[in-house]
Formats: C-alpha cells, sequence, structure tokens
C-alpha cells in the first residue's frame, strides 16, 4: 500500500513514521502540508510534533492547511487515516474524531515506556491485533489529556470507538483512560501515545507498535 | 475559556501560586485567552457575524471553550 506521512512545519515525527510504514511493509510517501494533494495514497499517517509551534491550540492552525482539506475528504470516503499525538489534536480540531487533547493534568511533560490494553481490532490499524492484548510503547506529549463530555464518552465506549487504554497509573488525566479512539465508520484512528517509535529491536521499547502499521495490509486483504 | 467543566491545570497552577505570595481568599483560578481583532470600517451587524463566526471555527474550540464577542472603540 502506499501511505502518506503529513509533514507539517514542527512535525518531528514524520521520518520515524515512514519508516515504520515501510517496516510494515509499505510505501511511504511524504506529503506536504502545502500541497492539497494525497499524491495518489491508500492511507494517510499524521505524525507526531509540535505542528505549528501549537500556537492558538495543538493541531489547530494545521486542521486548515491545504493539506487537511484533501484528508477530510478523503476519510470522509473511507480511507484510513492514523493521527499520533499531535496527529491526533489535529483530528480531534478537524472534529474527525470527537473530544479533544488538553494540558496534562499534573502539567508536566511526560516521556516513557507506557503500558496499553487494546480495545477495539477492528480499525484499519489496530486488526494486527486482538481485544485484550496488552503492549508497551512510548507516550511523550504535554497536552495529552483526552476529555470530552459524559455523553460522549459513554458512546464512545457504547460503540466500541475506544481503540487503546491507558494499563497502570493515568499519565496524562485522559477521561476513563483513553489513549486512542475512532470515528463512527472506524476508519480514522487517533492514538496519543507512539507506534512508530516502537518497530524495531534495535530502538525503544520494543516492537509493539508495528501491528499499527502491519494492520493496514492485513485490513485490505480481509 | 475552557468551560466549567473542563479541567484547566494552568488555572490551577496560578490558584496554588496565589497564597505563596501571599494572597489569600481566591476561591479558583480559570485561564483564558483573549483575541483583540481590528477590523476594517464600522462593526455592522454583518461585520460581527463573521467574527462570531472566526470565534467560532478558529479561535476557539467549542467542544472544550466558550467564547465571548465584545466590541470596543
Amino acid at each position: 500500500m502506499k501511505v502518506g506521512v503529513v509533514t507539517f512545519p514542527g512535525s518531528l515525527d514524520d521520518a520515524d513514521a515512514q519508516r515504520a510504514v515501510r517496516i510494515g511493509g509499505h510505501e511511504a510517501v511524504a506529503l506536504w502540508h502545502g500541497d492539497a494533494d494525497l499524491r495518489g495514497v491508500d492511507a494517510v499517517v499524521l505524525p507526531g510534533g509540535f505542528s505549528y509551534g501549537d500556537y492558538l491550540r495543538c493541531g489547530a492552525i494545521s486542521r486548515f492547511s491545504p493539506v487537511m482539506g484533501e484528508v477530510i475528504e478523503a476519510a470522509g470516503r473511507g480511507m484510513p487515516v492514523l493521527g499520533i499525538c499531535n496527529g491526533f489534536q489535529i483530528l480531534c480540531e478537524s472534529h474527525l474524531l470527537p473530544g479533544a487533547l488538553i494540558r496534562n493534568d499534573h502539567r508536566r511533560f511526560v516521556c516513557r515506556d507506557q503500558a496499553l490494553r487494546i480495545e477495539n481490532d477492528r480499525t484499519p490499524f489496530t486488526s494486527a491485533y486482538e481485544v485484550g492484548d496488552e503492549i508497551t510503547i512510548v507516550l511523550k506529549n504535554g497536552e495529552g489529556g483526552y476529555v470530552a463530555d459524559a455523553d460522549t464518552l459513554d458512546r464512545l465506549e457504547g460503540e466500541g470507538r475506544v481503540v487503546a487504554r491507558y494499563l497502570g497509573t493515568n499519565p496524562n488525566g485522559s477521561l476513563r483512560d483513553i489513549a486512542g479512539v475512532t470515528n463512527e465508520r472506524g476508519n480514522v484512528v487517533g492514538l496519543m501515545p507512539h507506534p512508530e517509535h516502537a518497530v524495531e529491536e534495535l530502538t525503544g521499547s520494543g516492537t509493539d507498535g508495528l501491528g499499527f502499521f502491519t494492520s493496514l495490509a492485513a485490513s485490505v486483504l480481509a | 475559556m475552557p468551560k466549567p467543566e473542563i479541567l484547566d491545570p494552568q488555572g490551577k497552577a496560578v490558584h496554588g501560586a496565589l497564597p505563596r505570595l501571599g494572597f489569600s481568599g481566591v476561591l479558583d483560578v480559570r485561564q483564558g485567552k483573549r483575541f483583540e481583532l481590528e477590523v476594517a470600517g464600522e462593526v455592522t451587524d454583518e461585520v460581527l457575524a463573521e467574527v462570531e463566526k472566526m470565534a467560532e471555527t478558529l479561535l476557539s474550540n467549542p467542544v472544550i471553550e466558550n467564547f465571548t464577542v465584545r466590541v470596543e472603540s
């Protein structure tokens, strides 16, 4: 598959995301925030970082970049879109995902290996896992507290749209320990921790994150 | 402003700092943002409606924030 990785001004993890896409068995295509062009890709990853310096709100300005118009339209047609960390914030600002991400409740930047439980194995990015799988990948954020009103949270839980949950001590104040969610259709996934940093034994905490990238092939074959 | 039900860690930090400086009697602090927009010409109802739209689309995130628009000369 051709998987596009968008670079915004201030993106940090675009190169790692491209690498993870390749290790996951796909062709990585660099996409530029200023081009309203998805270059024929089959899926899109919005990587982590501090796009537009996190000015205004995290993801608020990126959401209106030319490439995002195309991403929003493609997501509406069912294209798989994964937003990691800042990418998750952009997806929430774009209203492709419900809720918002606010400053960590303890007000400190968190950077650690984080245990998660996979709660939904039906998305194009989690089909390589099984519900209940426990994985450990890197979490690094300053504004990773997932919030939404109680009705939205109940709906997310009721419809099985919580993709992953934090295990152990809640690292950032996310309501109901939510680390990732998906949209109604299940093709758009936002995740605060970083699977792209856990795809090789040589670096990082292991290879628990690789499934987010190998899932794409599995979901297309299915 | 962050909606009342949304945790405001920055406001909490400011609230915690006040007693350390000897200020007492403050029950809570919420921290928000203020934007000053200079517009061309008279602030008509149309202009105001446009500014409301800006506030709703870009300046605030209605999921977590409330806003008010005020005209000053």
